[in-house]
């Protein structure tokens, strides 16, 4: 049997991940008619609570800012074909480093602070991820499991030092002190009235500029070709004389750094305190981006914007529908990274094989209006 | 610290360690035969999402632990789908069972209970009852001996037996039979066990069902055994416990159940450590001891107690020919 041919390059990129989309939605919807509701009048929902209005797309502007930041930090380490798991610990840790800045330093002007809090979430996220990257790289252990032990040992520490180091005496629950305006990163919506009071702030740039750092730093620099490479063949890549174990912790680091700009938006831009579990679920929303967006900045920019919309959709969902609410947009995240991560081949197959019937015909079609055109 | 103290701080941990063991157990199977498995958490909670659910609805505990393991099966079919006929990413379907059960069993909790997620209390006969074993209360008065057959080995969940039992049976079949040696080949070389005739898949589908039908005992412990009924998220990250539990034990079954039963311990004493002053220490943060298994299992993965090398065909989908 001859084998089947690679897909085109549009249809790796844009038609497989639609249809793997669609079909998370139709399994969701199906999900929303079971329980006897309209899945088009829930889909309408999200829609219209996602960019209906100023304040909506503001909501929706945020939570794609921190999905941006998770979903590249799990493509960078995709690239390498490592599976950085522990975007949420990583996140989390580097909450300590911004709620470190600020504290310290909320009594200047956050012109200051923020290039400090960002290097201190980077530094604090590298290197809770470059802990797994060096037990990855120099003694062998899985950066998966390692990832995923560091999530829950990153909710222990936060949760101690929430207790008993940041919490002021006069305060009830596990926060630190609020900061003064210094320590806080300007909302959007001061500039931009059509976004009114929404969280999302200037940490947004910094996502727009990760995206672009992260394009050229993988495709046009030494560095990431190497990454590249590594992740294609490390044998090879060895042999090609590049240190796979070096590009290994650079990457892991990385991507905890980048994971750790979640902490610069939730904690500098939004809470302005360091609270407990700030992070919600954004590390896991990234491996659906990351997925979704076939690990490339403008695939993740794009699945940033439809996860941020699903999120905000989700939250006005339990309003207009009885029933229905944010546990929904879990479902069809979850049948995202089902479809796309792990069931790619329900359809590449068959589109292999369709693609293959439609071929010869476009083929012979194209070689006769060559013929024709130079003959003319 | 008096005997009673030691009797119920034991108690506690085989009853924490028991959900552990049979998920450790579960996941032992699939790992073994070369099928990474880090979805024991969404398993585990959809099954006690169903067992309770069913249990509460039908009135029957038993027909709620067949529900438990009918839907973690399921999900373990479904993961077996992606990770075995599909050949997809073993790692990332395990994350999206976990993120499925998750938002499924919240959504349908709300939805069909009205309770913000619980299921309703479970009555007398709708969960497990403790078992008192034969002569427990005849030789309680037998000194020392007598108290810890009446209470540490008497009066569990029958489930919590099943697990305990499940650990010779583990390793009996996977060392002593033809199936447990062909599990064993097909995680360690399945080319070979190809070249054998046998199918790659086939092993690999029934070591993903047992895994599923293990799964579902464990997640059924914690809705209608330990607790009456299911709570948002019950299972609280036990499923990574009981995946660090597995690598900690180097995916054998009696270093399995000992491990479980540390894991269990450290859980145990957290609670009754909580907000208690130790001599010459001082107050133990109960975070620490909380985070102590998955700082012991980074420990042993990075090589500083033993070493653990998990399967060598794991994670991989295996591809007859190109």
């Amino acid at each position: 049997m001859s084998a089947l041919r690679p897909l085109p390059r549009w249809a790796d990129i844009a038609l497989l991940p639609l249809l793997n989309l669609l079909l998370a939605f139709a399994v969701s919807g199906l999900v929303v008619l079971m329980i006897g509701q309209n899945p088009l009048l829930a889909m309408w929902a999200i829609v219209t609570g996602s960019f209906g209005n100023g304040f909506n797309i503001g909501y929706t502007l945020y939570y794609a800012t921190n999905f941006v930041f998770t979903g590249l930090a799990v493509a960078v380490a995709a690239h390498a074909s490592l599976f950085n798991i522990g975007g949420n610990g990583q996140a989390y840790i580097a909450g300590l480093g911004v709620a470190i800045v600020c504290l310290a330093l909320d009594q200047t002007h956050w012109l200051l602070v923020a290039p400090l809090a960002m290097i201190a979430a980077a530094v604090f996220g590298g290197f809770w991820a470059f802990i797994p990257g060096y037990l990855q790289a120099k003694r062998g252990s899985h950066v998966v499991i390692t990832t995923i032990m560091f999530n829950f040992i990153a909710a222990a520490i936060m949760v101690y030092m929430l207790n008993r180091v940041f919490k002021p005496a006069n305060v009830m629950g596990p926060e630190s002190r609020t900061f003064a305006p210094g320590g806080r990163l300007p909302k959007l919506g001061e500039f931009v009235p059509f976004l009114q009071h929404t969280p999302v702030n200037l940490s947004i740039f910094v996502a727009i500029l990760a995206l672009i750092a992260i394009y050229i730093l993988i495709w046009h620099t030494k560095f990431g070709y190497a990454l590249r490479a590594l992740g294609h063949n490390p044998t090879a890549s060895r042999y090609a004389g590049m240190s796979n174990s070096r590009i290994i912790m650079i990457v892991m680091a990385m991507s905890g750094a980048l994971a750790g700009m979640v902490a610069l938006n939730e904690v500098m831009g939004v809470q302005n305190r360091l609270v407990l579990d700030f992070v919600a679920e954004a590390g896991f929303v990234g491996i659906a981006v990351a997925l979704m967006g076939r690990n490339h900045p403008i695939g993740i920019a794009l699945a940033a914007l439809l996860f941020g919309a699903l999120y905000q959709g989700g939250n006005e969902l339990q309003y207009v529908i009885q029933g229905l609410d944010r546990n929904m947009v879990v479902i069809i995240q979850a049948l995202v990274i089902l479809f796309t991560g792990a069931m790619e081949g329900l359809f590449r197959p068959g589109l292999q094989f369709t693609f293959m019937l439609l071929s010869p015909e476009q083929k012979a079609e194209a070689v006769a209006r060559e013929t024709a055109s130079s003959e003319s | 610290m008096t005997l009673a103290v030691i009797l119920s701080t034991l108690d506690a941990t085989i009853r924490l360690s028991t959900p552990l063991l049979l998920a450790c157990l579960a996941g032992l199977y699939s790992e073994r035969s070369g099928v990474f498995d880090i979805g024991l958490e969404g398993k585990m909670l959809a099954a006690a999402f169903a067992a309770a659910a069913v249990a509460a609805v039908s009135g029957s505990m038993w027909l709620g632990l067949a529900a438990g393991m009918t839907v973690s099966l399921g999900t373990a079919l479904l993961q077996g789908l992606a990770a075995i006929t599909l050949k997809g990413n073993q790692l990332i379907a395990g994350v999206a069972i976990n993120m499925l059960a998750a938002g499924l069993t919240t959504f349908l909790g709300q939805t069909w209970f009205r309770q913000g997620g619980r299921t309703p209390a479970l009555g007398p006969g709708e969960r497990f009852e403790p078992v008192t074993l034969p002569l427990a209360r005849e030789l309680s008065g037998v000194p020392i001996l007598g108290p810890i057959y009446a209470d540490l080995v008497s009066g569990h969940y029958v489930l919590v037996y099943i697990a305990f039992i499940m650990v010779p049976v583990t390793a009996y079949v996977l060392y002593r039979t033809r199936f447990g040696l062909r599990v064993r080949a097909v995680g360690e070389n399945p080319k070979a066990v190809d070249t054998a005739g046998i199918s790659v898949t086939l092993m690999r589908y029934q070591a993903v069902i047992i895994t599923g039908l293990l799964c579902g005992i464990a997640g059924a412990y914690f809705s209608i055994a330990q607790g009456s009924g299911f709570g948002n998220n019950m299972t609280a990250g036990k499923g990574y416990i009981a995946l660090a539990a597995l690598i900690f034990a180097k995916w054998k079954p009696v270093p399995a159940m000992f491990t479980c039963l540390l894991f269990g311990f450290l859980d145990a004493l957290q609670i009754r450590l909580q907000s208690a002053r130790l001599p010459v220490i001082g107050e133990v943060p109960v975070q620490a001891i909380q985070a102590l298994p998955y700082v012991l299992t980074v420990v042993l993965l990075a090589g500083f107690i033993g070493k653990a090398v998990g399967p060598k065909a794991g994670g991989v989908a295996y591809t007859k020919e190109r």
